[in-house]
């Protein structure tokens, strides 16, 4: 029994470092292109709300703490606790996505999308375009390769969380056997892990140029 | 079992401590601090990111298997990251403050 959690565990780490690996070439090209464009991404990154950006990396921490309590549950076999906690961090989790969903509504409406009328930015914002549009671009094309596979990686956190939160209903998990619920819980860290890192990548970078 | 219980309160500490955290970054971020601003903002993560894995994701109780897991799978990331580096910041097309060819 014990071994065979382990290998469950181990199984799932190892799922985790591919995607280490996955999120890590986006991480790169970041990197890459912010040490070539660097004022031109400071500038693109200032038209980022970093209020609602930060207001989504609470929302995520808590979803954090409250896997973590439902693990805790699980290991003590209070299923009414479990269930509590899955379903808070089912909610937070979906309150991320809704977040998420007004910022991109809010970035399609200003122009901020590379390839779908980037060149209307003047008129929809007011202002000429700051900076190189091809690097101001690059940025967003960045931005929303990081933030839109990361919203995908909750989405189906979501649907993992709802698989854990049936099987707890009909009782599969015991003080002995929840090796489901810890395993999901790593996956949800890391994409909490993800967004720890883009946050101040992506939202933080250009924040001292807002005022 | 001997699997390790981890109490409530040791998440609660980590929690308030990424909160903490996550206050700072923003803070700091406020005002330019020039090249630093990676540094800062990196650092900052890379303490948080490591405050997850080792307490909500247990590999701080984990098995010594488990643990060179993570420590391959940062490894990897350290290689890929640093070979390219050292490609692209010593081409004179990428970084044009380094003398060209003569």
């Amino acid at each position: 029994m014990e071994q065979q959690k382990e290998a469950g565990s181990l199984g799932m780490w190892t799922f985790l470092i591919t995607e280490i690996m996955f999120f890590g070439g986006m991480f790169l090209a970041y990197i890459l292109y912010r040490g070539k464009y660097g004022n031109d991404f400071a500038i693109a990154s200032s038209h980022l709300n970093w209020k609602l950006g930060g207001v989504n990396t609470i929302v995520l921490i808590v979803s954090s703490l409250t896997m973590a309590m439902a693990v805790y549950f699980s290991q003590k076999g209070n299923k009414k606790m479990l269930l509590t906690f899955l379903a808070l961090t089912m909610m937070f989790g979906a309150t991320f996505l809704v977040v998420k969903a007004f910022e991109y509504r809010e970035k399609i409406i200003t122009h901020h999308v590379p390839l779908r009328d980037f060149w209307k930015w003047q008129e929809a914002n007011g202002e000429p375009l700051p900076g190189d549009s091809g690097h101001v671009q690059m940025f967003y094309w960045l931005y929303f390769a990081m933030t839109g596979v990361h919203a995908l990686h909750m989405v189906v956190g979501l649907g993992i969380m709802a698989v854990i939160f049936w099987m707890a209903m009909r009782n599969r998990f015991t003080p002995e056997y929840h090796s489901p619920v810890e395993i999901s819980g790593l996956y949800w860290h890391f994409v909490d892990i993800v967004w720890i890192f883009l946050f101040p990548l992506l939202y933080l970078l250009g924040a001292h140029l807002t005022h | 079992m001997s699997e390790h219980v981890v109490t409530p309160k040791v998440y609660v500490t980590i929690f308030l401590s990424l909160m903490v955290l996550t206050i700072l970054t923003v803070v700091v971020a406020n005002f330019d601090w020039g090249r630093l601003n990676i540094v800062i903002a990196l650092g900052i993560a890379i303490i948080k990111a490591s405050l997850v894995v080792l307490f909500f994701m247990h590999v701080r109780w984990s098995s010594t298997l488990t643990k060179v897991f993570v420590v391959a799978g940062l490894f990897w990331l350290v290689i890929m990251v640093s070979l390219t580096l050292a490609d692209y910041l010593t081409r004179p097309s990428w970084s044009p403050t380094l003398p060209g060819p003569q």
